[in-house]
C-alpha cells in the first residue's frame, strides 16, 4: 500500500480530524494561493487576450524601470543598515552588562508595535518642508527629504527592531561554552568575537538581512509618504496604477515583479540558510561569566544603543507634539482639536479597526496552532504543501495580496469586496505564519507521548488538540495572538486595497491625512492607534503570564 | 617532584538571589598537585567541583585565595592568559570549523607558523586516532570522535595544566570505559598535570593518582584511590565511595572490636582508645558469610539478590542492624536462601573519627 493511501486510511479513522484537514487545506488554497495566482495571470492580460505586453512596458517605460531599481536599491541598503544596527544593539544588550537593558530593549522594539510608517511622519515633522530641524534649526529653504534617503531613514527606523529581535535570538543561541573554550585555548576577546561569535552568527545575520529585505520591498506606507513623485517605487506605483489609472493589469504586473525578489529572498532564507544554522551540541547549560568585551568597546556599543533609543523617544515625542499642535510649522498653539477630529469624524474608523482586529486575532491564533499541530503531529498527504502554503503569505508582499483579493473576490462565486469579512480574512491568512512558526517550534519540544497518552486514554484527535496540545502550547498561542493583533491594527499594504466607505481602517486614514497635508490629524490617529495597541499587548501579556505558569505545571 | 598547581585558601561566593546572602560555592580549598599527576575532583552535584575547575580555568574569579601554576600566580589573569586547556562536558567544539581547524584553533591564536601548526595538529590527531578525518565537520562525527577532537584541541597546546569537566558523561557506558582508559594512557604518556571533574566514583578511581572528595564546597578528603576506599575519613566519604556498612562497636584492644557481642578485627592504622565506642566501616565484599557456627556474629539472611558476578545479601544481626554482604562467584558457589542462619565475620573494620 502506498504511503499516501496508508496515511489517508489512518486519518479516515478520525473523521473530525480528516474534515479539519480538508477544511484548512481548502481555505489555504482559496485565501492564499488562488489570489496570488490570479495576480500572476492578470499581469499577462492585454486588450487582446493574454500576452507579455505589460512586461514589455517594464523595459520601455523609465518610470517602471526606476521603480524596480529604486525598490531593490532601498531594500538592499535598508537590509544592510538595519542588520548592522540590530546586531550592535543585540550584542550590547545580550552580551554585556550595561545598565537599563530592559528599558533599552523595550524602546528598541517600540517601532514594531506602531504603524509601520510612524517613522515617516516623524521625519516629515523634523525634516520636511516645515521641519523642526531643517527649517527652524538650520534655516534650510530648499531642502527636500523626499526620495532615497528619506525612505531609507524611515525604513531603517522601522525595520531595525525586526533585525534586532532576530539577531538577539541568534546570539542567545550561541553556546557560551564555545566562547569559554576559545578563550581557554588562548583567544583574546576580539579573536573570540571575530573567529567564533561572528562566524557562528553569520547565517543568522544573512537571515535577518533577507527578512528586512523582504519587508522593505513590501513596505507601502513609508514610500508612499516619503518617496515623492521623483522617486517611484514598486509597491506604491502598483497601488497608483490601480487606484489612480484604474489599470489593473499593469498594477498586477508591477506586483508580480515585486513578488520575484521577495520570493527569491524568502526561498534563500528558508531553504538554504535555514539548513546552515549551527546547532550546538548540547550538554550541561552553563552561563558564561566571561566578559565578552572590554570596557571601552562596551561603552562605545552602548552609546549607539542609547542613540537609537533617543531617536525612538524623539520620534514619538515629535508625533505627540504634532498631534497637539495647531498647525505644524506655523502655529504651535497647544490644541486638542486633532484628537477631537479623531473621536468625532474618525470615530467610525477607530471602531472598524478595533472590530476587524478583534475578529481576526483569535481566528488567526487558533488557526496557527491548529496548522502547527497538524503539520508536526499528523501524517497526511499534502502535509508539506500545507506548511508551505501557510507560511507563503509571509513572503508575499501585501500589495500582491491586496490586488489578488480584489481580483479573486470581486465577482461570483465569492463576492466579498467592501465587506467586513474580506478584511478579517485577509488579516487571518496574512498574519497566521508567525503563530504557525511559534507553534511548530514549541510542539517539536513537547514529547509526542503526552498526546499519545491522551489518545490511549480515549480522546480523539480533536479532543487531544483541545485538551492537551493547546494548553501546552499556550505561550506560543498568546504570542501569536499579540503578533496578529498588532499587525491587524497596523497593517496597510494589503488593507488599503480592501477598505471601503463602510469599513475603513485607521492606518489608511493616517495615510490619507498625510496625503492631504493634515499631519496633525495623522499624528493624533497614530497616537490613538499606538495607545490601543499598547493596552491590548499589555492585556494579552498579563494573560500570557498566567497561562505560561499553567502550561509549565502541566508539562512537569 | 615539583608542585605544578597550587590552590591556597580559595573561596568563591555567588551573589544570593533577590539580594539574599551570598551563596558560597567553594570555600577553604587548599591543594597541591605534583607535576604530571592526575587529580580528580569527585562529589555529588552541587558540591562545588565544577566551580573549582572554572576558577582554575579563569572563567570565574575567586572571592578570596590564590591559584599558582608552578611559581606563577595566575588567579588575576584572564582565561586566555592562563596556560590551561579544558575539555568541556559539552565538548564545545566549534560547529563552523572542521576537525583540523578545531584542533588548530589554539595554535592559530598563538600565531604559530603554518608549517608547525600542520605538524603539531597532525601528530596530535594521530595520537587520538583521528587521522583521515581532518576535513570532517563536527556534525558528521560520532560522540566518541567529538570527544577526541575536544581532547586533541587541548593537548596540542601542551598546556601546563589540563582540565576536564565531566568529559565522558555524554557517552554510552561501553565507550565511556574505553575513553577512560585512553584518557589515562594519554595523560601519563604526555605527563601533563591534570584536574578532572566527575561525579562517577569508578571513573575517579580508574583515572587518578589522587582523588579529592568534595562536599558542600569544601574538601572532605584527599587521598589516592585505594586509601580513599579502604580508609575513608568520614561517613560522607565512605558512603559516597562504593557501598559501606556502618556499625557501632566497642574497642577491646588495638586489634579487636566488639560489635553486638561478636569479636571482629579492627584496622590497625587508626589508633583508638581501648574501651571507647566508635563508628566502624566495612565494605560489603569484606563481609564473609558461613553456614556453620563458629567465631563471629550469628545472623539471618533477610534479602538475597543474584547479580551475576556477585550475590548481594542483607543479613539481620541479633542487634537488629542490617549488614550488606557481597559474595563473589555465586553461580558456582551457590546462594544462601532468605531465612538461612549464617555466621558473619569481616575483614578489619575501619574506625571513623568522631564527626565534628
Amino acid at each position: 500500500m502506498s504511503r499516501a493511501a496508508r496515511e489517508l486510511r489512518l486519518l479516515a479513522r478520525d473523521p473530525l480530524l480528516l474534515g479539519l484537514v480538508v477544511l484548512v487545506m481548502a481555505a489555504l488554497l482559496v485565501f492564499v494561493l488562488y489570489p496570488v495566482l490570479l495576480v500572476l495571470r492578470h499581469s499577462f492580460v492585454t486588450p487582446d487576450g493574454l500576452g507579455l505586453d505589460n512586461y514589455e512596458l517594464l523595459a520601455q517605460r523609465r518610470l517602471y524601470r526606476n521603480a524596480l531599481r529604486n525598490s531593490l536599491g532601498v531594500a538592499t541598503l535598508v537590509g544592510a543598515l538595519s542588520v548592522v544596527f540590530g546586531y550592535v544593539i543585540a550584542f550590547s544588550l545580550s552580551r554585556t552588562d550595561v545598565p537599563f537593558k530592559r528599558v533599552m530593549h523595550n524602546l528598541t522594539i517600540l517601532p514594531i508595535v506602531s504603524p509601520p510608517f510612524s517613522g515617516a511622519i516623524s521625519i516629515l515633522f523634523l525634516f520636511g518642508f516645515n521641519g523642526l530641524v531643517t527649517r527652524y534649526l538650520l534655516g534650510l529653504q530648499n531642502f527636500s527629504i523626499y526620495g532615497f534617503w528619506g525612505v531609507v531613514a524611515s525604513q531603517v527606523f522601522t525595520f531595525t527592531p525586526i533585525a534586532y529581535l532576530s539577531l538577539r535570538g541568534v546570539l542567545a543561541g550561541i553556546n557560551p561554552t564555545l566562547e569559554d573554550a576559545a578563550m581557554n585555548v588562548g583567544a583574546s576577546r576580539w579573536q573570540v568575537f571575530r573567529r567564533v561569535v561572528l562566524p557562528l552568527s553569520l547565517p543568522g545575520v544573512a537571515s535577518a538581512f533577507l527578512v528586512v529585505f523582504i519587508e522593505s520591498m513590501a513596505d507601502f506606507g513609508n514610500p508612499l509618504v516619503l518617496a515623492g513623485a521623483a522617486f517611484p517605487m514598486l509597491a506604491p506605483q502598483a497601488y497608483l496604477e490601480i487606484t489612480g489609472s484604474f489599470n489593473l493589469p499593469r498594477g498586477a504586473m508591477l506586483a508580480a515583479v515585486l513578488l520575484v525578489p521577495s520570493l527569491t529572498a524568502f526561498a534563500i532564507q528558508r531553504y538554504y540558510i535555514g539548513k546552515r544554522q549551527y546547532v550546538t551540541v548540547t550538554g550541561k547549560p552553563t552561563a558564561s561569566t566571561t566578559k565578552a568585551v572590554g570596557p571601552a568597546a562596551k561603552w562605545l556599543l552602548y552609546a549607539f544603543v542609547l542613540f537609537f533609543g533617543v531617536v525612538v523617544v524623539a520620534f514619538y515625542a515629535v508625533i505627540l507634539l504634532g498631534a497637539t499642535t495647531a498647525v505644524w510649522g506655523f502655529d504651535y498653539t497647544l490644541t486638542l482639536r486633532h484628537f477631537r477630529y479623531v473621536f468625532d469624524v474618525g470615530w467610525d474608523t477607530v471602531k472598524d479597526t478595533i472590530l476587524v482586529a478583534i475578529a481576526s486575532t483569535p481566528v488567526s491564533g487558533l488557526l496557527g496552532m491548529l496548522i502547527a499541530f497538524l503539520v508536526v503531529r499528523r501524517r497526511f498527504p499534502g502535509r508539506g504543501a500545507m506548511e508551505f502554503l501557510s507560511i507563503l503569505n509571509f513572503a508575499v508582499p501585501g500589495t500582491v495580496v491586496g490586488i489578488g483579493y480584489i481580483l479573486a473576490f470581486n465577482g461570483p462565486p465569492l463576492i466579498l469586496t467592501g465587506t467586513f469579512l474580506i478584511l478579517v480574512l485577509n488579516f487571518v491568512f496574512r498574519y497566521v505564519p508567525v503563530g504557525i512558526q511559534n507553534g511548530i517550534a514549541v510542539l517539536r519540544q513537547i514529547d509526542p507521548s503526552i498526546e499519545e497518552a491522551a489518545q490511549n486514554l480515549g480522546a480523539d484527535g480533536v479532543t487531544t488538540f483541545r485538551k492537551v496540545t493547546l494548553p501546552l502550547i499556550a505561550p506560543a498561542f498568546f504570542s501569536g495572538l499579540v503578533f496578529a493583533f498588532v499587525r491587524a491594527m497596523t497593517a496597510i499594504s494589503a488593507a488599503i486595497f480592501l477598505v471601503s466607505a463602510n469599513w475603513n481602517l485607521m492606518t489608511v486614514q493616517i495615510l490619507n491625512q498625510v496625503g492631504s497635508g493634515r499631519l496633525g490629524v495623522a499624528a493624533a490617529f497614530s497616537i490613538v492607534l499606538l495607545a490601543i495597541v499598547l493596552v491590548a499587548v499589555g492585556v494579552i501579556g498579563a494573560l500570557v503570564g498566567r497561562r505560561a505558569e499553567t502550561a509549565a505545571t502541566v508539562r512537569f | 617532584m615539583s608542585v605544578d598547581l597550587r590552590l591556597v585558601g580559595l573561596r568563591k561566593e555567588f551573589p544570593g538571589h533577590d539580594g539574599g546572602p551570598p551563596v558560597v560555592a567553594v570555600d577553604d580549598i587548599r591543594l597541591e598537585v605534583e607535576k604530571g599527576a592526575m587529580l580528580t575532583l569527585l562529589g555529588p552535584s552541587g558540591c562545588g567541583k565544577t566551580t573549582l575547575l572554572r576558577l582554575i580555568a579563569g572563567f570565574e574569579e575567586a572571592t578570596r585565595g590564590e591559584i599558582w601554576f608552578g611559581d606563577k600566580r595566575v588567579d588575576r589573569l584572564a582565561p586566555n592568559a592562563r596556560d590551561t586547556a579544558m575539555v568541556f562536558q559539552s565538548y564545545a567544539i566549534f560547529p563552523h570549523l572542521d576537525v583540523f581547524e578545531n584542533v588548530a584553533f589554539g595554535l592559530r591564536m598563538a600565531r604559530v607558523p603554518e608549517a608547525r601548526v600542520r605538524e603539531r595538529v597532525g601528530r596530535v590527531l594521530d595520537l587520538v586516532g583521528l587521522t583521515g578525518l581532518e576535513r570532517r565537520a563536527p556534525s558528521q562525527l560520532s560522540g566518541g570522535q567529538q570527544q577526541r577532537v575536544a581532547l586533541a584541541r587541548c593537548i596540542v597546546l601542551e598546556p601546563q595544566v589540563l582540565l576536564f569537566d565531566e568529559p565522558l558523561s555524554n557517552l554510552d557506558a561501553k565507550l565511556r570505559e574505553q575513553m577512560r582508559i585512553e584518557v589515562r594512557e594519554l595523560q601519563q604518556r604526555l605527563g601533563v598535570t591534570s584536574v578532572y571533574v566527575t561525579h562517577d566514583q569508578a571513573e575517579a578511581m580508574a583515572l587518578s593518582d589522587l582523588v579529592v572528595v568534595m562536599n558542600r564546597g569544601r574538601i572532605a578528603q584527599v587521598a589516592p584511590p585505594q586509601d580513599l576506599y579502604s580508609r575513608p575519613n568520614s561517613r560522607f566519604v565512605a558512603d559516597f565511595i562504593g557501598k559501606a556498612n556502618f556499625l557501632s562497636g566497642t574497642v577491646v584492644d588495638t586489634r579487636t572490636v566488639d560489635v553486638a557481642g561478636a569479636r571482629l578485627p579492627l584496622s590497625s592504622d587508626a589508633p583508638v582508645a581501648v574501651g571507647k565506642t566508635v563508628d566502624l566501616v566495612v565494605r560489603p565484599e569484606a563481609v564473609v558469610l558461613r553456614r556453620e557456627e563458629g567465631q563471629g556474629a550469628r545472623g539471618v539472611i533477610a534479602r538475597a539478590a543474584f547479580l551475576g558476578d556477585h550475590a548481594e545479601y542483607d543479613v539481620r544481626l541479633p542487634s537488629g542492624d542490617l549488614v550488606v554482604a557481597h559474595e563473589a562467584n555465586p553461580a558456582e558457589r551457590g546462594m544462601f536462601g532468605v531465612g538461612d542462619q549464617v555466621t558473619v565475620t569481616t575483614g578489619p573494620l575501619h574506625p571513623l573519627p568522631p564527626e565534628a
